[in-house]
């Protein structure tokens, strides 16, 4: 107990703990374990034979970095280039707000759900559109025990809210539409 | 080729895609032969990262055989098996130069705070991952390494981030003999941390989770105690009840942003994204450690702040770590481990999953159906 000075005893002695568990304490000791320290100064230990390495073309653009890098890291991923509206909110994000302002994050989070709905309709455009069916794997359920998995568990209370997160796009694409309609057919009854 | 496509939160589907070409002189083109789906790709698939684009393809766990090779490599050829830490590495930034190979200056624009990840949104780096029949390895001479011929593909994969990093956040926590320690996450990250805590000499190890079967995962495959969270009203009070209320010596975190525990919590962290994640595992490591004590970090939590409990954190005098871990750095070690039969990565795969059928694969995981544990994913053409 803390109210004493003696740590409390163990329940195995290390004799115990090494019959029972294989490989025990064969770290023991921290020049064994690979991490520690965490620095090392070795600029040759991992196989770079450069200073500074080589320079990745821009191929597809100019490249969004952010303000807080001196200029554009040599290498980067070219996953899915800024494009559209969503690609707008980014490039405002990235070029006006460092990583340390909550600005920056929740731009960037909503570009997030613009892009899912303008991906919907990019992708419903080129005659593939969203399957939430297919596409959120609900259909593995029924092989999965799904009552049996989910007995005892406490995060079965919020997961009842997971299909209003993959609804979401779907009910504001509709509210659009309907909205869309209800003014398209005020200001036809108004011209008539 | 065949990849796995985000779509949108909860959405992904597997579609026709470019093959990647070099973009790099140091570049290699690597055909995927195995993956896996990560905690951390549920981040993503849960819509928490920002910068999480439609469009690009996730996974940071994977092995496969050189294609092609960029005209500066010198250490891979065409055909070789290698298999290709999580982390995008330079070797010669400043970090790289010190060891530290999972904060890279050179290899991430979009962020300076994180290092580049393979499939892991636009705020590591924008690079598309191995949930895919190719995928581009940027800084072949650096990164990947040939398969040793001894080592089964299977824990070959899982060496390339659950395995190492298990293994890094034990070494995190400082653990001296006889120290008891306190595993919050019973998932494959949680499960190498606690044996891996007994290989550096722990007196006694309790594993935290509230599913079941993982926990019975943790008693006969980690050899650890098991506390079930959902059986107590009050598990930071337990955890001091069966820790002689002094609390344990040292915590690892390996559950992250997505912690259950907390309805409220849950809610505002991960449903209506207002904090980065639902830190509650954390905080009940803050609370259930005793005074003095380490907490190693290795759960993921996203760049907008979070309600960590620092007050407490200080008037105990804690000791926090954490990182992203350094998997090549781990190898040369975890691989006499994984050979000596100390650790067993692959005991820990319950689902092995055709890349077709990759949806149903992150549902089965994100909702912990059917007694999963860690999925695998094949590729088509593997
Ligand atoms: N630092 C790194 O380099 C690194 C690398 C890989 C993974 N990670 C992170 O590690 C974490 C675990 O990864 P994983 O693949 O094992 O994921 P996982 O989803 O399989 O496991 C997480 C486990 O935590 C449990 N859990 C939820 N709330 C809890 C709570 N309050 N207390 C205790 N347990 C709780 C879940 O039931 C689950 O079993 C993730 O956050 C992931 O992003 C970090
Ligand atoms: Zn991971
Ligand atoms: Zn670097």
């Amino acid at each position: 107990m803390a109210y004493w000075p003696q740590k409390p005893p163990l329940p195995e002695t290390p004799e115990q703990l090494r019959a029972r568990i294989p490989g025990w304490g064969v770290d023991l000791d921290p020049k064994d374990r690979p991490s520690v320290p965490q620095e090392v100064f070795d600029p040759g230990a991992y196989g770079a034979r450069w200073e500074f390495p080589d320079r990745q073309p821009e191929r597809y653009g100019p490249r969004e970095r952010s303000i807080e890098h001196a200029f554009l890291p040599p290498v980067f991923g070219t996953s899915a280039p800024l494009h559209g509206v969503s690609g707008r909110i980014r490039r405002f994000a990235y070029d006006r707000f460092s990583e340390g302002r909550n600005a920056h994050w929740l731009l960037l989070i909503a570009a997030d759900r613009v892009d899912t709905f303008e991906g919907l309709l990019a992708s419903a455009a080129r005659g593939r559109p969203d399957d939430p069916v297919t596409e959120t794997g609900v259909l593995a359920e029924a092989r999965s025990h799904p009552i049996a998995s989910r007995a005892g568990r406490v995060d079965t209370h919020h997961q009842v809210l997971d299909p209003l997160v993959v609804g979401g796009p779907w009910v504001l694409a509709g509210a659009g539409v309907l909205a869309a309609a209800v003014a398209a057919g005020r200001a036809l009854s108004r011209r008539g | 080729m065949r990849a796995m496509v985000y779509r949108g939160p909860y959405r992904i589907r597997t579609e026709e895609k470019d093959v990647p070409r070099i973009e790099h002189p140091n570049d290699a083109i690597v055909r995927v032969t195995l993956a896996a789906i990560c905690g951390s790709d549920l981040h993503l698939y849960h819509g928490l990262m920002p910068d999480t684009r439609v469009g690009t393809t996730f996974g940071h766990e994977f092995i496969g055989v050189v294609d092609s090779v960029g005209p500066s490599v010198q250490s891979l050829k065409p055909g070789d098996r290698v298999m290709v830490p999580f982390n995008i590495s330079c070797g010669s930034c400043f970090y790289c130069a010190r060891g530290m190979l999972a904060n890279c200056h050179n290899v991430n624009p979009n962020a300076t705070a994180v290092g580049g990840i393979y499939g892991y949104s636009h705020t590591t780096g924008g690079y598309d991952g191995g949930q895919a029949e190719y995928v581009r390895v940027p800084f072949a001479d650096v990164g990947p390494t040939v398969i040793p011929d001894w080592m089964h593909d299977e824990d070959a994969v899982l060496l390339t981030d659950a395995t190492a990093t298990g293994y890094f956040g034990a070494q995190l926590g400082d653990i001296r003999q006889g120290d008891v320690v306190v595993v919050f996450g019973a998932g494959p990250v949680g499960l190498v941390a606690a044996q891996s805590a007994w290989l550096m000499g722990a007196g006694r190890v309790i594993v935290v989770d509230h599913l079941d079967y993982r926990l019975e995962k943790a008693r006969d495959f980690a050899h650890a105690e098991t506390v079930n969270f959902a059986e107590h009203d009050d598990v930071v009070v337990h955890l001091k009840r069966i820790t002689d209320h002094l609390g344990a010596d040292v915590a690892i975190d390996c559950v992250g942003a997505e912690a259950d525990g907390n309805f409220m919590q849950q809610v505002a962290g991960t449903k209506l994204k207002l904090q980065g994640g639902s830190p509650v595992a954390l905080n009940w490591a803050i609370d259930a450690v005793r005074k003095g004590a380490t907490i190693s970090v290795m759960g993921a939590y996203g760049p907008v702040p979070s309600a960590v409990k620092f007050g407490d954190a200080m008037n105990k005098g804690l000791t926090l770590r954490m990182n992203q871990c350094p998997v090549k750095r781990q190898w040369p070690r975890l691989f006499e481990h994984v050979r000596n039969g100390h650790l067993r990565p692959r005991d820990m795969v319950t689902h092995r999953i055709p890349l077709e059928h990759i949806a149903e694969g992150y549902h089965i995981f994100s909702s912990k159906l059917d007694g999963c544990i860690k999925p695998l994913i094949v590729p088509s053409a593997a």
